[in-house]
């Protein structure tokens, strides 16, 4: 290998000495420490301020959506898990439910439970974490290490559910494949117990923070028109100024049956971003605890079941497959080949933590999708940084990218 | 008769379909049955040709004239309060019918109704460029064309996102095989090195669940490993899985498995 010369010529992107304009182009990533992955951001310089910023994403860029056109419905699941991974159940829940809508199933209620409480709790986690991180780029060290403590909490319990703590793959068209575990209510009340006094430790370290408030307040601030424009959807949408929740508006699963409130702001800024982020928590804990009573009164009235009843589409239930011959060969055409759905088109839209995740899917009779398109939140939220950044000052940027709250596996999927 | 097999389709295919199999459709509902998406429908009707439209899954789907997309979707945001484009792509038709179905996702959060605008082009057709309207569509617009090679008439910046600039082939063709081409399988040698270093370097094992035999962890047999090059005759001794430096190491403990404690409450 050593004796083979390579063809790359050394260049100088980053530097441009003798311009009459005087400007500065600036290469920040795609392996810079707050690119919250591989983001690159070509930004032009006139001294700190940014004239022109031009984001470069794809060095994650894995082909998720051709992979889907060569799978069974099935197999595509836990390749989801590897798109949004802070939050990767609200993956598997998007994916599933697009689905089944193509199908037509509907849920047995008992899952449903078990699969808000595992949105909620991937929400926790996920916010719980953009916490962690964005309080780190900006230099509040602690708060990273309190925030991580509590998500470890919850990657616990995830664990104990699925055996996994960040690539889930714990919820299956049809239904979710298991039941909680005898500790997971019990921890997860104690969890939640104690998270509002755990909120309030991060509100203290930073609400009053003359540091976070200089690199927050008015800074980053994206109007109603311009989030409605670039797809703005989540906390993006809501700080700027839009109550608009898909959970509430268009609710799926049960969340027509709890109570919760949709915190919106009209500042637009980093700051009313974090000040949502802080408010979701809460009202998860809220939805967590309705949803724990919901649990206990399924366990009250009997309803055991956890997959849906439809042997097209769905294996039937692992005690039918060892002891029936007609459930085994359908459970074995399903896992083989796959199931069929009916030809059509869906799309469908959930309300993950980062914003509006939807799947659009052709079916055309076969076992793999004809077409697979995923709407991820993350891919305009990075796209607007385009528009977002000139204007703004270099250490603005860090702050912003922070508060835009990306995840790279979901951009460029 | 054989049945017919697009010849430009290289995607995965079952591999066996009852042959008298015939798919059930995801019903459609005639878009009088709801109030809101009749209004709009006959708001595109009035000015522009409506090719098909239907209800399916509670969502308008409405089929337009190319030539008309911009247009339509302006209306749309400016009169009927369709005031975010959600998403918009393409689908893959040309083994069939020699082109692309562009798809517009739209939302409207007033009315709390999702509309699909689709329209049919052909093969090297382009299309025009909503990014006036929708700031977002600048970049679904680039990702298509990454995809799919087609352009948007009027697009500030019709580059490739996610692929390298410089790539040959549109990924989500249905002509191109999902491991990639052969552009595509020495991209890197071909760029660094040059195409006469591809006998020296080597095809990349893309095969992540390959497993080499020879290979010097030996990794399928733990406990079993052996220097790489040794003959495996299949008997060799299990080697110890733990190991300690002899005589210790500076300022750390030695370790005794008895004395430790295994922690099985998550909690602490």
């Amino acid at each position: 290998m050593a004796q083979i010369k390579n063809r790359l010529t050394p260049f100088f992107e980053n530097i441009t000495f003798d311009r009459e304009d005087n400007e500065l182009i600036l290469n920040f990533g795609p392996q810079h420490p707050s690119a919250h992955g591989q983001l690159r951001l070509m930004l032009h310089l006139q001294q700190e301020m940014i004239t022109k910023a031009h984001p470069d994403i794809g060095y994650l860029h894995r082909g998720m959506e051709k992979m889907a056109e060569n799978m069974i419905y099935n197999e595509f699941m836990p390749t989801t898990d590897r798109m949004d991974y802070i939050a990767s159940s609200s993956n598997n829940y998007g994916f599933a439910l697009t689905v089944e809508k193509l199908i037509g199933l509907e849920v047995p209620r008992r899952a449903k439970v078990i699969r808000m409480m595992l949105l909620e709790i991937n929400r926790l986690m996920s916010h719980i974490f953009w916490l962690a991180t964005t309080a780190l780029d900006i230099g509040a060290m602690t708060v990273f290490l309190y925030a991580f403590r509590e998500r470890e909490y919850l990657m616990d319990i995830i664990e104990g559910y699925c055996g996994a703590r960040l690539t889930h793959a714990a919820i299956r068209i049809g239904g979710v494949p298991l039941d909680i575990q005898d500790s997971f209510i019990s921890q997860l009340k104690t969890f939640l117990d104690k998270l509002p006094e755990n909120i309030k430790t991060y509100e203290d370290l930073l609400d009053t923070n003359r540091i976070w408030l200089m690199r927050m307040e008015e800074v980053g601030t994206i109007s109603t028109e311009m989030a409605l424009s670039w797809g703005c959807t989540g906390p993006m949408l809501r700080a700027s100024g839009v109550a608009w929740d898909i959970r509430k508006e268009e609710p799926y699963e049960l969340y027509d049956e709890v109570e919760f409130n949709v915190p919106y702001s009209d500042k637009g800024d980093n700051f009313a971003r974090y000040r949502i982020f802080m408010e979701e928590m809460r009202e998860s804990a809220k939805i967590l605890y309705q949803t724990i009573d919901m649990y206990e009164k399924c366990v009250k009235d009997g309803q055991t079941e956890l997959m849906a009843h439809a042997p097209k589409y769905v294996s039937a239930p692992k005690l039918d497959i060892m002891t029936q011959n007609y459930s085994l060969m359908q459970h074995f055409v399903l896992v083989t080949q796959g199931m069929r759905p009916p030809v059509g088109e869906v799309y469908v839209a959930t309300e993950s933590p980062k914003g509006e995740l939807g799947f659009f899917i052709n079916s055309q009779g076969g076992p793999y999708p004809y077409r697979l398109k995923v709407r991820a939140p993350s891919f305009w939220h990075a796209g607007i940084l385009t528009d977002l950044l000139p204007g703004h000052y270099i250490p603005d940027v860090v702050s912003i990218i922070g508060t835009t709250n990306i995840v790279f596996g979901e951009v460029d999927r | 008769m054989r049945a017919y097999k697009p010849k430009d389709d290289v995607q995965a295919k079952p591999y066996y379909t009852d042959r008298f199999y015939k798919s059930p459709q995801v019903p459609k509902s005639s878009p009088e049955s709801d109030e809101l998406f009749s209004a709009d429908l006959d708001a595109i009707k009035e000015k522009f040709e409506v090719l098909d439209a239907y209800i399916q899954v509670g969502q308008l789907v409405v089929y337009i004239n190319p030539q008309d997309n911009f247009k339509v979707l302006e209306m749309l945001k400016n009169e009927r309060a369709y005031s975010q484009l959600s998403e918009m792509s393409a689908i893959d038709w040309i083994a069939d019918r020699g082109g692309f179905e562009v798809f517009y996702q739209m939302l409207s959060m007033a009315k709390r109704k999702r509309i699909r605008i689709k329209t049919f082009i052909k093969k090297g057709q382009a299309i025009n460029s909503v990014e006036k309207l929708f700031r977002s569509a600048d970049w679904s617009e680039r990702e298509m064309f990454d995809m799919f090679g087609i352009e948007a008439n009027g697009h500030p910046f019709m580059k490739r996102i996610l692929m390298p600039y410089d790539w040959q082939g549109h990924p989500l063709l249905k002509t191109y095989p999902l491991q990639g081409d052969e552009f595509a399988a020495w991209y890197e040698v071909d760029k660094i090195y040059g195409k006469e270093a591809r006998d020296i370097i080597g095809p990349e094992i893309r095969d992540t669940a390959r497993v080499d035999r020879y290979d010097s962890e030996r990794f399928t047999l733990l406990g079993h490993e052996v220097p790489k090059g040794t003959k495996i005759t299949g008997d060799e001794p299990k080697h110890k899985e733990s190991y300690q430096e002899e005589g210790g190491v500076f300022m750390v403990k030695k370790f005794d498995r008895k004395s430790s404690v295994v922690i099985d409450d998550p909690q602490r």
